[in-house]
């Protein structure tokens, strides 16, 4: 393998810009510079040498920082799309032909396109998924990368460096100290000592260092990162994230989807308006009343811990709630919310046994629909046998009643009517607005008297399991950016030769400010040679010959 | 040359892991609005089911015994059609150790008793009053009908009307050996 043999004698791999032993400059490029480029400590970025193999070649793709910064706007640009209209998940309506003609009819040829490109359901479109994966897989390779290498060359740090890797600092001083000689490395350490510096010696060369853990900020913070995207993509695993929803008729009672051994009971679904006079906004819109609650009463049952679906004899009551919008009722992590109603549905029907010619009844009977009975006794001799029931009666085929649906949104009977006139029976089919009366003229009737409706609520089930993930991911995250923002590595090293020349080199990966506070604070403790700083010397000089050429 | 391949080595491995998780996220992200529990190979969630004589069935009771789970409703024609092919197999089936349950949508016992008696069906029936049984297998459109193995595990999942054929064909495969 390529190894460049630095002067010192230490072997380096390729792509070293600066000797991993004594930081001399290795590459061209880098010897051309005045001042040393200290990314990474001048390690060899691992992509940026070996590119043969097509494992090579995909790492390389994703470590690329370009890639990692291009992921990121596509992946902003493509998240800004899907808030321009609503997505699909806001909008109350069932199938894909409802959801076409919303957006053609609420946003018009703009929402058509915005349909028909699947934008209006854009976070989980597989394209999408792929790019926030995609932009995952970046920050961890990338930080793989550049991570392990910059730990390895900051943890075998050298005391004594190459007198060309401390020219080449940004802020070099070079002289001779003005006290007494012998013991300058000792005031250094001292000072360096009290102001909390990490200092090692070694012979005549003194390296002291400060905040190292700071470079690893954008490290943590990339941790952060992928905690929090591990988060969400554990939403798509069974059992993390439940999102559910369900229709609960009053009085009635069902197993809770997604909520396992739980049974959710409707007590009671109240719809109150304001009684106020239409005016203003309200009247400009056509809005006759106002909402002002939703709230299903609501009573929670829990199976026995050992019972299985379909066993519902045994049930235990969790407790009562009034589910309200925004006051969800909560339990064990599930919360259950109000979504949506529907208004009277028929509950019960009552109907009077009545003669055709005299009106005269014999007496009512009440039919719960949920629960039909076979035989309705009226007392006095009269009875009524219900022979069939349709929910959703929908026409006849061959000569049976069918029904479409098993709600009763057009309920049909047929009854046998005993009275003590009519001891044989009298078969009567009766749906709404239509009598039939198959054995021929009957001389009683089952008269319509009266309804009961009740009401359905449709409630959400919510449950995810990964919000402390998020919340810890979140948290890496900012610590990440706080350890990269708020603490600075700073690092000094100081070389004193025999015939007293002290050679100083200082280096910081931000705030030039506050190390030369630092080094200010040093060299009149122990009378070193005033520093230069070589990038604003650049700068003055470039400034200076703008200058010139100006005035000349 | 060492050093070289093991970082072919690690990169391999790093890369392939990441694969896989992508692989795992958009599987799972195409197939989140599917069925997600009830698969074949899967197991069969036990239940408890009374049927309309009043007689429980637990599911791991059936253990070594193929059971067929039908979800229906009475409103719904494919399952009136499927119907007269199962009762014709059931007697010979039941002798060869596969039993067939009929789970109904939670409807009246009137509508079903009526159903049941009309139709004659003589393998038990039963209601799910509380739509658990539907739950816990996530039953979407009716008919859908599970045809669960002696070993407790699924066989296949159908949707949809069966011919005679492909019934008896399916019980064929999870009779008890």
């Amino acid at each position: 393998m390529n190894k460049i043999l630095c002067e010192c004698g230490h072997e380096n791999s390729e792509g070293t810009n600066l000797c991993q032993k004594c930081g001399s400059p290795l590459s061209e490029e880098e010897k051309s510079k005045k001042i040393a480029d200290m990314r990474y400590e001048g390690t060899a970025i691992r992509s940026k040498t070996y590119n043969k193999s097509i494992i090579d070649k995909i790492w390389n793709f994703f470590s690329s920082v370009k890639v990692g910064i291009a992921l990121i706007i596509i992946n902003l640009i493509a998240a800004s799309i899907g808030t321009i209209l609503p997505q699909e998940f806001y909008i109350s309506v069932a199938t894909d032909a409802e959801k076409k003609q919303y957006y053609s009819d609420v946003y018009g040829w703009f929402g058509e396109i915005y349909y028909a490109l699947g934008l209006s359901d854009l976070y989980s479109s597989l394209w999408f998924q792929i790019l926030v994966l995609m932009l995952g897989v970046s920050i961890i390779i990338a930080s793989i990368d550049r991570g392990f290498p910059l730990h390895k060359s900051l943890k075998n740090q050298r005391v004594k460096r190459h007198i060309n890797f401390m020219k080449r600092q940004r802020v070099v001083a070079n002289g001779v100290a003005t006290g007494q000689q012998e013991q300058t490395l000792e005031l250094v350490e001292q000072k360096l000592k009290n102001l909390k510096y990490n200092v090692r010696r070694e012979d005549n060369a003194v390296m002291a260092e400060k905040g190292r853990f700071s470079r690893y900020g954008a490290y943590v913070n990339h941790v952060g990162l992928i905690v929090f995207i591990v988060g969400v993509m554990l939403h798509l695993v069974p059992g993390f994230y439940v999102d559910e929803s369900m229709w609960l008729r009053e009085g009635e009672t069902r197993a809770i989807p997604g909520m396992d051994g739980y049974f959710l009971k409707n007590d009671k679904f109240i719809l109150e308006t304001y009684d106020n006079d239409p005016q203003g906004e309200q009247l400009k819109q056509g809005i006759n009343t106002m909402a002002k609650n939703y709230q299903t009463n609501v009573t929670l049952y829990k199976q026995a811990d050992d019972a299985v679906p379909g066993q519902a004899d045994n049930l235990q009551e969790v407790k009562s709630y009034e589910i309200r919008v925004n006051h969800p009722l909560k339990h064990d992590g599930y919360a259950v919310y109000q979504m949506d109603y529907r208004l009277n549905e028929l509950k019960t029907m009552i109907f009077d046994l009545s003669n055709k010619a005299t009106e005269e009844s014999l007496g009512q009977i009440s039919i719960d629909l949920t629960n039909p009975q076979d035989e309705y006794d009226l007392g006095n001799g009269a009875k009524v046998r219900l022979m069939g029931y349709y929910p959703d009666f929908s026409g006849f085929k061959e000569g049976v009643p069918q029904t479409a649906t098993q709600t009763p949104n057009n309920p049909a009977f047929i009854f046998k009517m005993i009275t003590p006139e009519t001891p044989d029976g009298e078969t009567s089919f009766v749906a709404i607005q239509q009598t039939l009366e198959p054995d021929g003229e009957n001389m009683y009737k089952m008269k319509f008297s009266n309804v009961e409706m009740r009401n359905m609520s449709g409630l959400m089930v919510r449950h995810d399991k990964t919000i402390p993930m998020l919340f810890v991911g979140g948290i890496i995250f900012m610590i990440g950016v706080a350890i990269g923002s708020y603490w600075n590595h700073r690092r000094i090293w100081i070389e004193q030769l025999e015939d007293g020349t002290i050679h100083l080199a200082a280096h910081t990966n931000k705030n030039w400010f506050g190390i030369k506070k630092d080094l200010d604070a040093l060299t009149s403790h122990a009378h070193l040679p005033q520093y230069i700083d070589q990038h604003e010397l650049d700068n003055n000089e470039k400034a200076d010959t703008e200058k010139e050429g100006k005035t000349s | 040359m060492e050093q070289k391949k093991k970082r072919s080595i690690m990169r391999g491995v790093i890369l392939a892991i990441l694969a896989l998780a992508i692989g795992y996220s958009i599987y799972a992200a195409v197939t989140k609005d599917k069925i997600e529990l009830i698969t074949a190979g899967a197991e069969a969630p036990d239940f408890e089911v009374v049927d309309l004589n009043g007689e429980k069935h637990r599911l791991k009771d059936y253990k070594g015994q193929g059971v067929l789970l039908n979800f229906w409703g009475t409103w719904c024609e494919p399952c009136e059609r499927e119907f007269p092919a199962m009762e014709r197999q059931y007697e010979s089936f039941k002798k060869q150790g596969v039993e067939i349950i009929a789970v109904n949508f939670a409807q009246s016992e009137f509508e079903v008793n009526k159903y049941v008696t009309n139709m004659g069906m003589t393998f038990p029936v039963a209601i799910d009053k509380t739509k658990s049984v539907f739950t816990a297998y996530n039953i979407g459109p009716l008919p859908t009908s599970i045809f669960i193995k002696p070993d407790g595990t699924i066989d296949r999942v159908i949707t949809g009307e069966m011919s005679e054929v492909e019934i008896i064909q399916y019980l064929e495969s999870i009779k008890p050996e």
